[in-house]
């Protein structure tokens, strides 16, 4: 019997756009030349990078000269937080940093390393058990010596959404930067950076049927920040490498796409994520949805299966033809327990029974059903064997 | 006799020798396999040789590798706790007790025939298959048969013999039939790189291959100076904590005495080390629990059986006597010097592997 082959994992990244794919493929072979070089070459390739940096301003609703090109998300978090905090040390403005302890890692590692080695302190945001932040908690921790202010937009395990339009307004109140990692929202939840009232915002293309290894850093004007990446002065000094020419139009050709059907694909996302939440509640006994109930991104479901061994669960899933993710599974087989599940109050073994299932612009009513299927016939097996843990 | 291709087996990987050419045939037999590793709990390794202890980040990449090749899914089990909890806690509990145990059996009762092979099962498999040197045979009857693997050398039925019915039923050993230079023969000519491996050593939970610095780190009892004495009670001195001797030795003791003495038994509850003369080493019989019979019986009557007192002995025969309450009495036609509190006495006729018990301390 041939499996089918269904991927729950659009968290993790999505396939590229066809279209997208399409708009690239010149930047390679016919309009190669270096953005940054003076002759008709160069000026090809720049018009194009300043083309697709005009579109993710549109989407954004700022100015063109606020996005800067990166690699990804991770690069977009570095730069935002080591360069604000940089930033703000630099013209002697505080060395106080608030982030939260649901972050994705390229946030908290890199304040970690600025608390651990570089002369900053750092705070965490208390989030209760949905996984969300309260804008009083950040108004009582928030000091006159708190120059950055970092919360996701949405949290990639939960799919929680944070109040940022009032989570930055208390930032700006007390004089400090406020940035998001938008990277899980893009293409999900409105990213118009007014409405939000944030100074930063990262983005990576991968996670919105754009190609991997490419990003955007939102930076509103009059934010100072020192560069990571020093070199040449592309990207006005803030980043510096040869512009990636075909993945920075295949961002913007796969952002834009995202907000011209962004109705239709989130009514879709919706549609089949509460089919999957109802279905697994129904069908699966002792099983916590975890996160918002409401607050939460409309592609994503998250579960908490007592007694069961994610990491386990996993390999059934797989074997059946269903690709999910969990916090704690991991392919050497270390699994720990999700520092963000701990950080909502889960136990130790809870968190490691945790299952993620993300929906995409391809998946129908039929691969939902089918999953269903597949989950509950597995964690009813995966808790026979559970004794043994 | 169905169509192989209808037929899954988990086949248990290590990145070895023997694992890899044990999934590498029951691919080429047609098999849909499934390769799975188990992640066992060691310690950090302490050196830059690898001692091959299991579960490092090269044997993981070396396994993964080697399923990639033969085309088939890997998965990683994480089995640290569960690893750690049964088998090295009972090791180090074992030598506590002045015992020397096998972890490679108790690794089959508890891990690899359990929890392995119920995680195999669950995943709708047929068969947990691994890369032991063992047969198995069905009588006539229908009853399974565990069996010695052919290189005599290599066979690996000892630490086997916890295995039931119900296990055996569910279980292939691919590498039965051959010798271990054929394996090796076999791993080169499918250009698996591993083929001139070491092969593996029984503890593989050890950073740096020493078993008195691991039971010195955690077994403390074993480290408390205590006293030497003969069987008659009569003391001779100060001994260096328990773990530092085994019985038989003979150098290294530290008194003087008329005669040489040797180590003839260990009594954990009193921390005492029990020498004595050459001729007090040896029993000529001895008793065993946890007794497993392969066959799923117990013999109503006592026979004769071959005895092999641990991994590499020599079988011997003996008389087995099942006694009452599930253990078994072995009564030998000469003295044994080896028989080692804590080993495996387990029992063959010819090939066939009857299963056995962990031998007990003298009453």
């Amino acid at each position: 019997m041939q499996n089918p082959m269904i991927y729950l994992d659009h968290a993790a990244t999505t396939p590229t756009d066809p279209r997208v794919v399409e708009a690239m493929m010149p930047y390679f072979t016919q309009v190669y030349g270096n953005a940054s070089s003076a002759h008709q070459f160069g000026r090809d390739a720049e018009s194009a990078i300043e083309d697709a940096r005009a579109r993710v301003a549109r989407v954004l609703n700022c100015t063109p000269n606020e996005v800067v090109f990166t690699s990804g998300g991770s690069e977009g978090d570095n730069l935002a937080v080591r360069g604000a905090a940089w930033g703000a040390k630099h013209s002697s403005k505080g060395n106080h940093l608030i982030t939260t302890p649901i972050e994705h890692s390229a946030v908290v590692k890199t304040l970690q390393q600025l608390a651990e080695t570089q002369g900053f302190t750092a705070s965490l945001l208390p989030v209760d058990s949905c996984g969300m932040v309260n804008p009083n908690d950040l108004e009582t921790i928030i000091t006159e010596q708190t120059s950055l202010v970092s919360v996701m937009y949405a949290n990639n395990e939960v799919g929680s959404v944070e109040p940022i339009a009032e989570l930055a307004a208390v930032a700006h109140a007390h004089g400090a930067i406020f940035h998001t990692d938008a990277v899980q929202a893009a293409g999900q939840l409105p990213l118009d950076v007014q409405a939000l009232g944030v100074d930063m915002l990262s983005l990576s293309a991968h996670k919105f049927y754009g190609p991997k290894g490419v990003g955007a850093l939102y930076i509103r004007n009059g934010v100072e920040l020192l560069s990571s990446q020093t070199g040449g002065s592309h990207e006005n000094g803030r980043r510096a490498g040869t512009h990636n020419t075909p993945f920075i139009v295949g961002m913007a050709k796969a952002l834009e796409l995202a907000y011209d059907e962004y109705d239709a694909r989130i009514s879709h996302y919706r549609q089949l994520r509460d089919q999957l939440i109802d279905g697994i509640t129904a069908r699966v006994p002792d099983v916590i949805p975890t996160g918002h109930a409401e607050k939460r991104l409309p592609s994503h479901a998250s579960f908490i299966f007592t007694g069961v061994d994610a990491n386990t669960l996993i390999i059934h899933l797989d074997l059946k033809g269903v690709a999910a993710s969990s916090a704690s599974a991991c392919k050497v087989g270390n699994s720990e327990p999700s520092s963000v599940l701990l950080a909502l109050g889960y136990s130790r073994d809870l968190a490691l029974g945790s299952l993620r299932l993300t929906v995409g612009q391809q998946t129908t009513e039929a691969d939902i059903d089918y999953a269903v299927d597949a989950i509950a016939q597995s964690v009813e097996k995966v808790r026979k064997i559970g004794a043994f843990r | 006799m169905q169509n192989h291709k209808d037929i899954t087996v988990v086949v248990a990987m290590s990145g070895g020798v023997d694992s890899s050419v044990a999934a590498a045939l029951l691919v080429e037999q047609g098999y849909r396999v499934i390769g799975m590793m188990m992640r066992l709990w060691s310690e950090e390794s302490f050196d830059d040789k690898q001692h091959n202890r299991c579960c490092t980040p090269e044997q993981m990449n070396d396994a993964q590798m080697i399923a990639k090749r033969l085309g088939i899914p890997f998965y990683v089990l994480d089995t640290k706790a569960t690893f750690r909890n049964t088998v090295v806690q009972y090791f180090i509990d074992q030598h506590a007790d002045g015992l020397t145990p096998n972890p490679c059996i108790e690794c089959n009762r508890q891990i690899r025939f359990s929890f392995l092979q119920q995680n195999a099962l669950a995943l709708d498999a047929d068969y947990l298959a691994t890369g032991h040197y063992a047969r198995i045979t069905q009588a006539d009857n229908g009853r399974y048969q565990l069996r010695m693997g052919v290189d005599p050398l290599k066979d690996q039925s000892y630490v086997l013999s916890v295995m039931g019915q119900e296990q055996l039923a569910h279980a292939l050993f691919p590498l039965g039939g051959y010798e271990k230079v054929e394996i090796r023969k076999i791993a080169h000519d499918i250009g698996l790189t591993v083929h001139d491996k070491k092969d593996s050593q029984d503890l593989c939970f050890l950073g740096d291959g020493d078993y008195r610095r691991f039971l010195r780190d955690h077994a403390p009892s074993l480290i408390q100076p205590g006293e030497i004495r003969l069987a008659s009670g009569e003391s001779l001195g100060q001994h260096e904590g328990l773990v530092n001797y085994t019985i038989g030795q003979r150098r290294g003791i530290g008194v003087a005495h008329a005669t040489p003495l040797y180590v003839i038994g260990k009594d954990a509850a009193q921390n005492a080390l029990i020498v004595g003369e050459e001729s007090e080493l040896g029993q000529a019989s001895l008793t065993a629990k946890r007794v497993n019979w392969v066959s799923g019986e117990t013999p109503s009557a006592p026979f004769e059986a071959q005895v092999k007192i641990r991994y590499k002995a020599k079988p011997v025969p003996g008389i087995v006597t099942p006694l009452d309450d599930g253990r078994i009495h072995i009564a030998f036609e000469g003295v044994l010097r080896d028989i080692t509190p804590g080993q495996g006495a387990i029992l063959y006729q010819g090939d066939l592997c009857l299963g056995g018990g962990l031998i007990e301390a003298d009453q």
